[in-house]
């Protein structure tokens, strides 16, 4: 028992940073078509500002960290996203790809490719005992932000102008712009929030592995793809969704798989993803498109 | 108020219309029908914003707007119905009507929200109901109220009556004559010609993206045989113009099928 509630609360809290990490996806997909792959590098500012801030007060560390990656985020769509606006989504998907290649040779030329280590506060790795369960500090924090930003951002999109001009631009940009909502300005907002997440991300991710290294948002942002494909393109909650699934099956396989063979549990969690998509192509959460209707 | 002239609009390789010259003064309403195809919608997509003519020239109350982005176009006093009504399905009807007020300050917004509640009754009663879940004829309404709610000087419709059945199609043409006795300038587009010509003051037909005849309502009634030699698909036209007739005043509802 005391073992089932320890994998569960190991599966939440890499849900919900897998969930983290696909909302920044889908929130530029939503409303851009466009799957930012330099997200990943989003999250590598993230985490080289918090080794550079290093010797700063705590709070004051994290601060930063999220200006920054929130700047960054916004001069990606200024410099990099905004001159091919409306252009095909192979342009812009190969952009992303370019600007990813271009910020990780930059941090390897400033930082070379070895990890730099960094403490965050210990009390983000301190361990809680209630009862016979014991578990990181680090795994509550996560699940609680988590929860907290999905929250936030429900509430964002359903009661601000702002927000329910971006769920309109997301179903359909077009006749968005026809009914005054300006295009800029909305995509800014999402790549604000994208780069919220990823600054989140940044620092749960840097809490965890203690080391930052130029690559440290690639396999990040690989499962943001992932997770946000399996919950359905499109569709924030579907995002999220995706996102908790697929750290509930990582941790579940860690589990299951017999000990020769946990080492290669990303190649049944892929083969699982390949499954999911040949039986449901268009995700598990399909946005509910209703029909014309006469 | 709206001059089109000598515009050529294409995409990529194919040219959808060329050379077309219209002109919308204010307080008129005009009609630019033709077949499928015709390049009706890719000229009003030109006037919002939404496409770049090749060449020509496109005013609005005197100013060069050609290229200008629908955003800013909209705020000068054009607004779209657009093709397939277009409403944001997932939103709430009453978050579809506030979107275009969110510019405007909210002592503006209240009284113009509740003038096309007023209009339309039907919506009042569904304002917290996702938009998806409005029947056609509702949807066309919402999509009709937030484009006025865009306080167009010019308002433009493409295909209101597209997809609609018989009754709903006089709801909406009712609606049309409601806003042009209010002195609103109109633009429609559609491929029900015969209605779209007894609305307007002036029709434009265009076929193959060049305008082909234009007139006054009585003009276009004469030129109505003449309009079917040149569009195969308005020989239709011109026998439902006599069925009609035929079927006498007040007895529209089974005429469209």
């Amino acid at each position: 028992m005391t073992e089932l509630i320890q994998h569960v609360i190991d599966a939440l809290s890499l849900g919900s940073l897998y969930a983290l990490l696909a909302l920044g996806i889908a929130l530029i997909f939503g409303i851009m078509n466009l799957i930012n792959f330099a997200y990943g590098e989003l999250i590598m500012i993230g985490a080289f500002t918090l080794y550079l801030g290093r010797d700063l007060p705590w709070p004051l560390q994290l601060a930063l960290c999220v200006v920054v990656v929130i700047i960054a985020s916004l001069l990606m769509d200024r410099l990099a996203f905004r001159p091919f606006r409306g252009a095909t989504g192979p342009v812009l998907l190969v952009t992303s790809f370019a600007l990813s290649f271009a910020l990780q040779s930059l941090a390897t030329v400033i930082f070379g490719s070895r990890a730099k280590g960094i403490a965050l506060p210990s009390w983000f790795a301190e361990s809680i005992t209630i009862g016979s369960v014991s578990f990181s500090s680090l795994n509550l924090i996560t699940v609680v932000l988590v929860v907290v930003l999905l929250g936030g951002l429900a509430t964002f999109l359903r009661r601000t102008t702002v927000g329910v001009q971006m769920r309109a631009a997301a179903e359909n940009f077009t006749t968005a712009r026809l009914v005054g909502v300006k295009a800029d300005r909305v995509i800014a907002v999402a790549f604000v929030l994208s780069g919220f997440s990823a600054a989140v991300a940044a620092i749960l991710i840097v809490a965890q592995r203690g080391t930052v290294t130029p690559t440290v948002g690639v396999s990040p942002v690989l499962i943001a793809f992932v997770a946000t494909i399996i919950g359905g393109l499109g569709s924030l909650y579907g995002a999220a969704f995706g996102g908790l699934l697929l750290g509930a099956l990582t941790v579940l396989l860690q589990v299951v798989l017999p000990e020769g063979l946990a080492p290669y549990r990303e190649v049944f969690l892929y083969a699982g993803v390949i499954v999911v998509l040949l039986v449901r192509p268009q995700g598990l959460v399909v946005v509910k498109a209703l029909f014309e209707r006469v | 108020m709206l001059e089109l002239d000598h515009v050529t609009i294409g995409y990529g390789k194919t040219t959808a219309v060329e050379g077309l010259s219209l002109q919308v003064a204010e307080g008129e309403a005009v009609s630019l029908v033709g077949p499928n195809g015709a390049g009706k919608t890719t000229t009003l997509s030109a006037v919002v914003g939404l496409l770049r003519p090749r060449s020509g020239s496109i005013r609005f109350e005197g100013r060069e707007i050609a290229g200008e982005a629908p955003e800013r176009l909209v705020r000068s006093g054009l607004a779209l119905v657009p093709e397939g009504r277009q409403i944001f399905s997932t939103l709430t009807v009453g978050e579809n009507l506030r979107l275009p007020l969110a510019a405007r300050p909210k002592a503006e917004a209240g009284p113009a929200l509740e003038r096309e509640l007023e209009r339309f009754p039907a919506l009042a009663e569904r304002l917290d109901d996702p938009a998806g879940g409005l029947s056609g004829g509702q949807q066309q309404q919402l999509a009709i109220a937030r484009a006025l709610l865009c306080r167009p000087r010019l308002l433009l419709l493409d295909e209101p009556s597209l997809g609609l059945a018989p009754l709903l199609v006089d709801a909406v043409f009712e609606t049309l004559a409601g806003l042009k006795a209010e002195g609103v300038t109109v633009l429609l587009v559609e491929q029900n010609a015969v209605r779209a010509v007894e609305f307007a003051d002036r029709s434009y037909v265009i076929n193959a993206g060049r305008a082909v005849l234009s007139g006054a309502r009585e003009e276009m009634r004469e030129k109505e045989k003449l309009a079917a030699s040149y569009l195969g698909s308005a020989v239709a036209m011109a026998d439902a113009a006599e069925e009609e007739a035929e079927a006498g005043a007040g007895s529209g509802g089974g005429a469209g099928a």
